[in-house]
């Protein structure tokens, strides 16, 4: 039996199957936990409630334009991160100017939690879609940035030097030798910067009260809806593994065939 | 070489100088009323944090944050071992680890305030709960990846026990910990920040809030300098500590 047990992650199927028991086990003590007065039902309902919750919450328009919310915010966000980070990166990349100029500045803001800035995007911009956008720029422009700049510093020298050699500007260098092969770490900081971008949109929203799903969160929890509560927050994290399948699947597409070049993937 | 050096020091500090002066000039100019002048916050930071606000909302901030920290790396290099270690129990664990990593971390907070309530132990439980997961796969994949021929020689020399996972496996699974840790650390300020927000009676985020609800932008923009500074002050120091204890390893890490 022992060694059938352990036979089994070895197969895909296998590990499905142990996946399955291991999910079958974490709802079965979610539903007993209340049941058993664990813990007081009305604070953790159980696992059938607040996923049949769910599911009536996805038949409704406010459910669905809240996750349109929350990822429109998260997006655009994003998007500005991308387009700013890596043209900052590209610039600190190629230019040691630039990259000196710049560089006290960067180090000093980017460790900064972008969430401190929820007070004055509250004054800025009130409780609106600005605000999570804002936000979640200023929250993932820096890993965009720091990707950018290793990949533009990683580009091979022999490529370059034969690209200068070629006659070409140093425009047309960055277009055709430096960005593509900074590609896979820009697909590695957008990986890591969707993640972050999901988290400050729900942070956002739960504190300065912008539209989506954290909004919804906390509004449930203030009028006691605790099944509705807990509904919202099974659907965030599935939006959660949902952008990290997305991102992380177009990583892995980026990377096929720089592996090699690339340290172990740290999560 | 060592003019050259000197050189791009200088730009360093002229540009940095440079853009501190436009932002000084912003501000002074800037009639909106979310923009207070530089010299107004520096004072309003002078006033607060030297030290009058330290002990009533520096200090507990910092306490619950180390708390949490703490005990999510001690959950998490355990559990990152045990599922490491055992590849059955890393198949049942990592649907249910990986869906409740996913969920977007503030969004627990709601939940914890209903369970245990607003006191500072729901802090401490929160940042625990969601900085133990990168720490947890960061270092059970360390513990699978382990090198087979490292592990075979201290077979061959007779290392077992405490002295092996003291002397071998550690260092071997360290940097992977280590970049968990680094992952959790940035978490666990935003976690800290945003339960003192939502739900708190003193610390920096609520500190931070409160100006803002009360329109004093100075304190505001000051507390969020703190903010800042002790996010860069905290990276530094791990960063100190990283190359202190992985001294040894060569690994360049470019993945951040």
């Amino acid at each position: 039996m022992g060694a059938r047990l352990n036979a089994l992650p070895r197969t895909r199927s296998g590990s499905a199957l142990l996946g399955a028991v291991g999910v079958a086990l974490a709802l079965l003590l979610w539903q007993l936990a209340p049941a058993l007065g664990l813990v007081p039902s009305d604070d953790l309902p159980g696992a059938g409630a607040v996923l049949s919750k769910l599911a009536s919450l996805a038949g409704t328009d406010a459910f669905w334009s809240a996750v349109g919310s929350t990822l429109a915010g998260a997006g655009l966000g994003l998007l500005i991160a991308v387009v700013v980070g890596v043209a900052l990166g590209v610039l600190m990349g190629s230019s040691q100017v630039a990259w000196h100029a710049l560089r006290p500045t960067v180090e000093f803001l980017r460790p900064v939690p972008g969430v401190a800035l929820i007070p004055v995007a509250i004054l800025v911009f009130g409780p609106s879609m600005q605000s999570d956008v804002f936000l979640v720029a200023f929250g993932c422009v820096w890993v965009m940035l720091v990707q950018t700049l290793y990949g533009v510093r990683e580009v091979d020298e022999v490529a370059l030097q034969t690209a200068r050699s070629y006659g070409l500007t140093h425009a047309q260098r960055i277009r055709w030798v430096q960005l593509p092969s900074s590609l896979p770490y820009i697909a590695t900081g957008l990986r890591i910067a969707s993640s972050i971008a999901l988290i400050v949109a729900v942070t956002a929203e739960l504190v300065a009260g912008n539209a989506g799903l954290g909004k919804a969160i906390s509004l449930a929890q203030s009028v006691g809806q605790t099944e509705e509560m807990y509904a919202l927050i099974v659907a965030a994290g599935i939006l959660g593994i949902a952008v990290h399948v997305l991102f992380g699947g177009l990583e892995r597409r980026f990377l096929h065939w720089h592996q090699s070049q690339r340290a172990g993937g740290d999560r | 070489m060592r003019r050259l050096r000197l050189g791009w020091l200088g730009v360093e500090v002229g540009a940095t100088a440079l853009i501190v002066a436009a932002l000084w000039l912003y501000t002074n100019t800037n009639e909106s009323y979310a923009v207070a002048p530089l010299g107004d916050v520096l004072e309003s930071f002078r006033a607060t944090w030297l030290f009058d606000h330290v002990g009533s909302d520096a200090v507990p901030s910092l306490v619950r944050m180390t708390l949490g920290y703490a005990a999510a790396i001690a959950i998490g290099v355990a559990g990152g071992f045990l599922l490491g270690s055992s590849a059955v129990a890393n198949a049942i664990a990592s649907p249910v680890v990986g869906f409740l990593r996913s969920i977007p971390a503030a969004a627990l907070l709601p939940p914890a305030i209903v369970l245990f309530g607003i006191g500072g132990g729901t802090k401490v439980a929160v940042i625990a709960f969601v900085c133990c997961w990168p720490i947890m796969l960061n270092t059970s994949d360390g513990v699978r990846e382990l090198d087979a021929t490292l592990l075979a020689t201290a077979r061959v020399y007779g290392i077992r026990g405490a002295r092996r996972l003291r002397l071998v496996v550690l260092p071997a699974v360290a940097p992977r910990i280590f970049a968990g840790m680094r992952t959790s650390l940035s978490i666990a300020i935003l976690l800290l920040v945003t339960s003192e927000m939502v739900a708190s009676t003193n610390g920096i985020g609520y500190f931070v809030f409160q100006a803002q609800q009360q329109f004093s932008v100075d304190d505001m923009w000051a507390g969020v300098l703190l903010l800042g500074l002790l996010g860069f002050t905290l990276n530094l120091a791990f960063g100190a500590v990283e190359r202190r204890v992985l001294r040894w390893n060569v690994r360049d890490d470019r993945s951040k």
